[in-house]
């Protein structure tokens, strides 16, 4: 199952300023952009913890601000930037804890949902930390639980707010190949361009609140989109597959090389023994 | 691969989770049950356990006389109400400390605790000893509403405002409440005492109807949010995107909260210590799980008051300790023992 997002007209000021973006069923959109351009504002719209102050948001034609909490988070699971670090549950008790929008006030766990957890938790590379006390885990540990989490909704539409921050390389790659793989729509906000280019369908960029582009990764991450949204000159070329490969000029920008390797050097007459 | 599916179904469950909630649910009532016939008979005049069965359920060989006259009048409803006053003010404990994601949450922290005190002084005071429950209850809904007014910032609940609200309201209250005592004629001072430290003694019949409604319909009502209780732990973030509207959630547990402390105070006094530690205690048995914190601290709070008002009778005689003397005193240590068990756990 996946839905579609439309997200119409919405502003939230200071910071979200008419924003119109949608991404069809099964799509992977990539949020980029600078630092309080607002692409967890938006995230936070869409999931309802911030009320825009205009727009309207639908997923698969329903309207998020007046469904009820409960039908949205049935449709809708989000991995967060900074989810709490002071659980005292255990890992499996925090992916439990997405089935709370399909229970009710005492429910237990049935068998299949039981097996949908230790699924969840396989497919999140999690299952061997099951037992362990969450606040004992990881930054990236932590990430992976809450996105073991919310695959446990089985949700229609997936919203990841800088899922791949604290992981490290190769669990960065494996789980942009996981959300690739779900089969659901995904919003993400991302700030590594590079991966973000790789892993997304369609990027849209978030500047100053404002939709400043949106389209396929090798039309959008430019130049011409580094100068002028992220400030930086940097060098865009494209690789065998198409997809932008960024070179950040930092070597260049530093000390002159001649210096460098002037203090590198040894000195003449001061044999190093 | 049955074989397997039944495999896995073992692995998911949680350690330690081979008896089922309404197993230990009967295992505690069982024990209450006892513990409430045996502390009958415990005081100044020791009755046997048999006797105080017997006269309890009025069989045909109970025993008559002032034996009878005890047990029916003076302890059975005092031993009701330690167990009502207890499992009310544990269940309000477990609850705030889930709502407002602090271990060290209790209902002196909304102000309610100190409020009744203070309620009930005034009365006191004012020579309106007979309006003493009335006024108590007043006095932690006022000063529960003053903490709430206070910590609401534009229609949203913050727990930080709440908490820092709630210790500087108790603290003024706690202030007047004081100075009222020290003020009070000699005659008054004991039972004005008595109302700053809790205290259950002299209880009759008649005191325990609202309390016992009360706590008994808020520990089911907190029972059945426990599942939104849990998702609370993911902070506001997790949880509305779990689909908990959040802020309505804390809103009614809070309120739900105070009305439980002020019915249990206003009968009891200020009594410390129990709502922070039984729930403390229970997780550490069974987990974070709150359909399982909840109905269980209000449970082993029952029988931790029905205990220690035992020992309110017996360690001073011929007068009494007041209440939350003693369950400060557990209170402590009690303390130590957590901060050790923080402390392993940052270590490890």
């Amino acid at each position: 199952m996946s839905l579609s997002l439309d997200i119409e007209d919405v502003s939230w000021a200071p910071v979200l300023h008419d924003i119109t973006l949608s991404a069809a069923p099964g799509e992977i959109l990539g949020l980029i952009g600078p630092n309080g351009g607002g692409k967890s504002s938006l995230l936070r719209c869409v999931y309802r913890r911030q009320r825009p102050d205009r727009g309207r948001i639908t997923v698969d034609g329903l309207d998020v601000w007046t469904a009820g909490a409960g039908e949205v988070a049935r449709r809708v699971a989000v991995v967060t930037q900074e989810p709490p670090a002071d659980l005292e549950n255990s890992v499996e008790q925090v992916v439990a804890l997405g089935r709370v929008p399909y229970l009710g006030s005492l429910g237990r766990l049935t068998i299949a949902e039981h097996d949908l957890i230790e699924d969840a938790m396989e497919r999140c590379a999690v299952r061997a930390l099951a037992r362990r006390p969450y606040a004992q885990l990881s930054g990236g540990e932590r990430q992976r639980v809450h996105l073991a989490r919310a695959l446990v909704q089985q949700p229609g539409l997936l919203l990841l707010d800088e899922p791949t921050n604290h992981l490290d390389l190769r669990h960065q790659v494996e789980l942009l190949r996981l959300i690739r793989s779900l089969g659901v729509t995904v919003v993400a906000a991302l700030h590594d361009l590079q991966l973000a280019g790789a892993a997304c369908d369609r990027l849209a960029v978030l500047s100053g609140g404002r939709l400043v582009a949106d389209g396929p990764p090798a039309k959008v991450v430019t130049t011409e989109l580094l100068t002028d949204v992220y400030g930086v000159d940097a060098e865009v070329t494209h690789g065998s597959d198409g997809l932008p490969r960024i070179n950040l000029p930092l070597a260049r920008q530093s000390v002159p090389s001649g210096r460098v390797s002037a203090i590198m050097a040894p000195s003449p007459g001061r044999p190093v023994r | 691969m049955t074989v397997r599916v039944a495999a896995r179904r073992v692995s998911t469950d949680p350690p330690g989770r081979r008896v089922t909630l309404a197993g230990s649910v009967a295992l505690l009532g069982v024990v209450l049950g006892i513990s409430l016939i045996a502390a009958v008979g415990l005081g100044p005049v020791d009755i046997p356990f048999t006797d105080v069965w017997r006269i309890v359920f009025a069989t045909r060989d109970a025993p008559t006389g002032p034996l009878a006259v005890i047990v029916r009048d003076i302890r059975l409803p005092r031993v009701l109400l330690g167990a009502i006053v207890g499992a009310g003010l544990a269940v309000t404990g477990a609850v705030l400390q889930g709502v407002l994601r602090n271990p060290l949450a209790d209902p002196y922290l909304i102000g309610a605790s100190s409020g009744a005190s203070l309620g009930a002084v005034l009365a006191l005071m004012s020579g309106l000893s007979w309006l003493l429950p009335v006024a108590a209850f007043t006095g932690a809904m006022v000063t529960f509403t003053v903490v709430l007014l206070l910590a609401r910032n534009g229609g949203q609940l913050g727990v930080t405002r709440l908490i820092l609200s709630g210790v500087a309201v108790a603290a003024l209250a706690e202030a007047v409440t004081n100075f009222m005592v020290l003020n009070s004629p000699d005659s008054q001072l004991r039972s004005a005492l008595f109302w700053t430290l809790g205290g259950l003694s002299g209880t009759q019949w008649g005191d325990l109807a609202v309390p016992a409604i009360v706590v008994a319909v808020f520990v089911v009502w907190f029972w059945l949010r426990s599942a939104g209780l849990n998702a609370l732990v993911l902070g506001e973030e997790g949880a509305t995107s779990l689909g908990v509207e959040v802020n309505r959630l804390r809103m009614r547990l809070v309120i739900g909260s105070a009305i439980t402390v002020g019915a249990v105070v206003s009968v009891s006094g200020g009594i410390g210590f129990v709502a922070l530690m039984v729930p403390h205690a229970v997780r550490m048995i069974v987990g974070g799980d709150n359909r399982w914190v909840v109905p269980l601290s209000a449970l082993a709070g029952a029988l931790l008051m029905v205990w220690v008002d035992v020992g309110a009778r017996l360690l001073n005689q011929p007068d009494e300790i007041p209440i939350g003397v003693i369950t400060a005193m557990l209170g402590a240590p009690f303390f130590l023992v957590l901060l050790a068990r923080a402390n392993r756990r940052a270590m490890s």
